[in-house]
């Protein structure tokens, strides 16, 4: 068979992984450790990954250390979850039109959303600075949410696009002949048809939204009560002890929604993703 | 199907109004600063070119050569190992759903928190870094990774790298499944080793993937903020202080709008140079590519 190994090739194999996987995961190893130590076994030398009398302290003195914490996170979920709806409604529409209708400037408007794309958020932060000023947005949710959502847009268009244009144009075209209108044939025939489609954008936003709270809430927003966790646990950094093991712990369990979320839905993500990716 | 009129541009609507006001006005707003002594002040004044003149004929030029080797660093490190880990997660192999999954964690946590630990492991006195270092006898005594300037550079370009690394292996994992089983198999029955398919096949119909996520490696890499800030804030003495990071200190440490400004466009400039250069070189694959 074709995929069948040789033994040095299998040892190579699962010795490039472990090297790839200890690259990539030992950041989250040391941080679930660190987590685990006593304050006072923060500080140890020599290094060694383990230490005496680990236990879960950390995750129950940081509630009280950190009085914002569950805000935080809570503010993270609710920013991610504002950004991903907002965006799903600019993304769902533009991302039908530009896979099923011929119109002027069609490509236009594409290659305008891909040029979007490389434009960073940092870059533009000064205008969006002095416009959430002169809106009266700065220091608001709104000025977290509105801007995460715009960056995420074009992505998700380019995403759902590839997904549209592998859906039969069959079913709506029968539709349209039965007389249906062109929202009702959206409605109930394309949208249910792409509802995996919209589901592997809505994770991907999601995720992006979460994992990318930290330039527009660290300057746009102020207010500790609004800051999302990376914002709000940045702030350790001033202090001149950082409790690294309750930070870590808050680390972990401030991921843990968006990990959640991964681990059930990673099946139609990765599938999405390679199946989206292949199209371009 | 029947004539669409105007209802493709409705559908267009809220996506449009939301990037005009989040990036085109924004966008528009920033070449127009990039001209004034826009500062905290309400009132201000065009100054012609003085902003541009001004970064070109100070340090600016030096944080543009640290950013570029910033960024062949990064992208460098980030394809390379991409396409390493892509081959090795393609492998059929037991345990390979597994290793996909996992090797997707430093994407899907906020970037800002892989910064927090990464901070961590830089410490010297305590840090993991430097602590295994030690322990293998690589480093003599403790080193504070963040508090030198080489180290820093290398150590906020390997964090950039962490988080960009799942990324670019599932991209280009997605692309090798999509190239025909059947060449590898014709290839196989002619004898020719797994090396050999892989420089062969795999990396011929490799190319234009490659050069895409190269492109996007590239631009991610330019932007990267949040990494830099959190680890080191530009330091020690400028050492990691890349275009954007000198942008949002200028604009937003100092409030210095306006040149901060002409700043932002400048990497604007160089993101449409890379974007530019690659797609006059994709228009032209493009030809022969589709008369095959």
């Amino acid at each position: 068979m074709i995929n069948k190994y040789s033994k040095h090739e299998l040892v190579a194999i699962y010795l490039g992984l472990a090297c790839l996987l200890v690259f990539l995961l030992a950041p989250f190893a040391e941080a679930f450790f660190v987590s685990l130590r006593r304050l006072e076994d923060v500080f140890q030398v020599p290094y060694s990954l383990l230490s005496e009398n680990m236990g879960v302290e950390a995750y129950v003195t940081m509630w009280t250390s950190v009085p914002n914490l569950l805000r935080y996170i809570l503010n993270s979920f609710f920013i991610a979850l504002s950004v991903t709806l907002l965006a799903l409604l600019c993304i769902v529409p533009a991302a039908y039109a530009f896979a099923r209708f011929e119109f002027r400037m069609r490509d236009g408007f594409l290659t305008a959303f891909l040029a979007i794309n490389m434009i960073g958020a940092a870059v533009l932060i000064i205008p969006l600075y002095r416009l959430m000023m002169a809106t009266g947005l700065l220091n608001t949710y709104f000025a977290m949410i509105i801007p995460g959502a715009a960056f995420c847009v074009p992505t998700g268009i380019l995403l759902l696009r590839t997904y549209f244009l592998r859906i039969p144009r069959d079913l709506e075209e029968a539709a349209y002949v039965d007389g249906a209108s062109r929202v009702l044939t959206m409605r109930r025939i394309i949208l249910p048809l792409a509802m995996p489609g919209i589901v592997v954008v809505a994770i991907t936003t999601f995720v992006t939204a979460y994992a990318q709270q930290f330039l527009f809430a660290l300057t746009f927003n102020a207010i500790d009560d609004f800051a999302p966790l990376p914002v709000g646990l940045f702030k350790f950094f001033g202090q001149q002890h950082v409790a690294w093991n309750e930070l870590m712990a808050a680390s972990i369990v401030g991921t843990l929604p968006v990990l959640l979320v991964f681990f059930f839905l990673q099946r139609y993500l990765v599938a999405g993703l390679t199946s989206g990716a292949v199209k371009e | 199907m029947k004539s669409a009129g105007a209802f493709p541009y409705l559908l267009l609507v809220p996506a449009l109004v939301l990037t005009l006001v989040i990036v085109a006005y924004p966008l528009a707003d920033t070449v127009r600063l990039s001209f004034t002594d826009a500062s905290l002040r309400p009132s201000y004044d065009y100054v012609g070119l003085e902003n541009y003149a001004d970064i070109f004929g100070g340090d600016f030029t030096v944080v543009m050569l640290r950013t570029f080797l910033w960024v062949l660093l990064a992208v460098v490190l980030k394809v390379g190992i991409g396409l390493y880990a892509a081959v090795l997660l393609n492998a059929a192999i037991p345990g390979q759903k597994l290793a996909r999954i996992l090797s997707m964690l430093p994407w899907i946590i906020p970037v800002a928190i892989g910064a927090f630990i990464w901070k961590w492991m830089y410490n010297g006195q305590f840090g993991m870094i430097s602590g295994v270092g030690q322990r293998l006898g690589l480093l003599d005594g403790p080193l504070e990774f963040l508090a030198h300037r080489n180290s820093s550079f290398v150590a906020t370009v390997l964090t950039d790298v962490w988080v960009g690394v799942p990324m670019v292996a599932l991209f280009l994992l997605a692309a090798m499944q999509s190239i025909p089983k059947d060449l590898y198999e014709a290839a196989w029955t002619d004898g020719a080793s797994r090396l050999y398919r892989f420089r062969r096949i795999t990396l011929p119909l490799l190319k234009p993937s490659l050069a895409t996520i190269t492109l996007l490696c590239v631009i991610w890499s330019l932007n990267s903020f949040d990494i830099i800030w959190i680890l080191t804030e530009g330091g020690p003495r400028d050492a990691t202080t890349t275009m954007i990071v000198d942008t949002y200190k200028t604009a937003i440490s100092r409030y210095r709008y306006g040149e901060g400004a002409a700043r932002a466009i400048a990497i604007l400039v160089c993101v449409s140079v890379v974007a530019g250069v690659y797609f006059s070189l994709a228009a032209r694959r493009a030809p022969r590519e589709s008369g095959k």
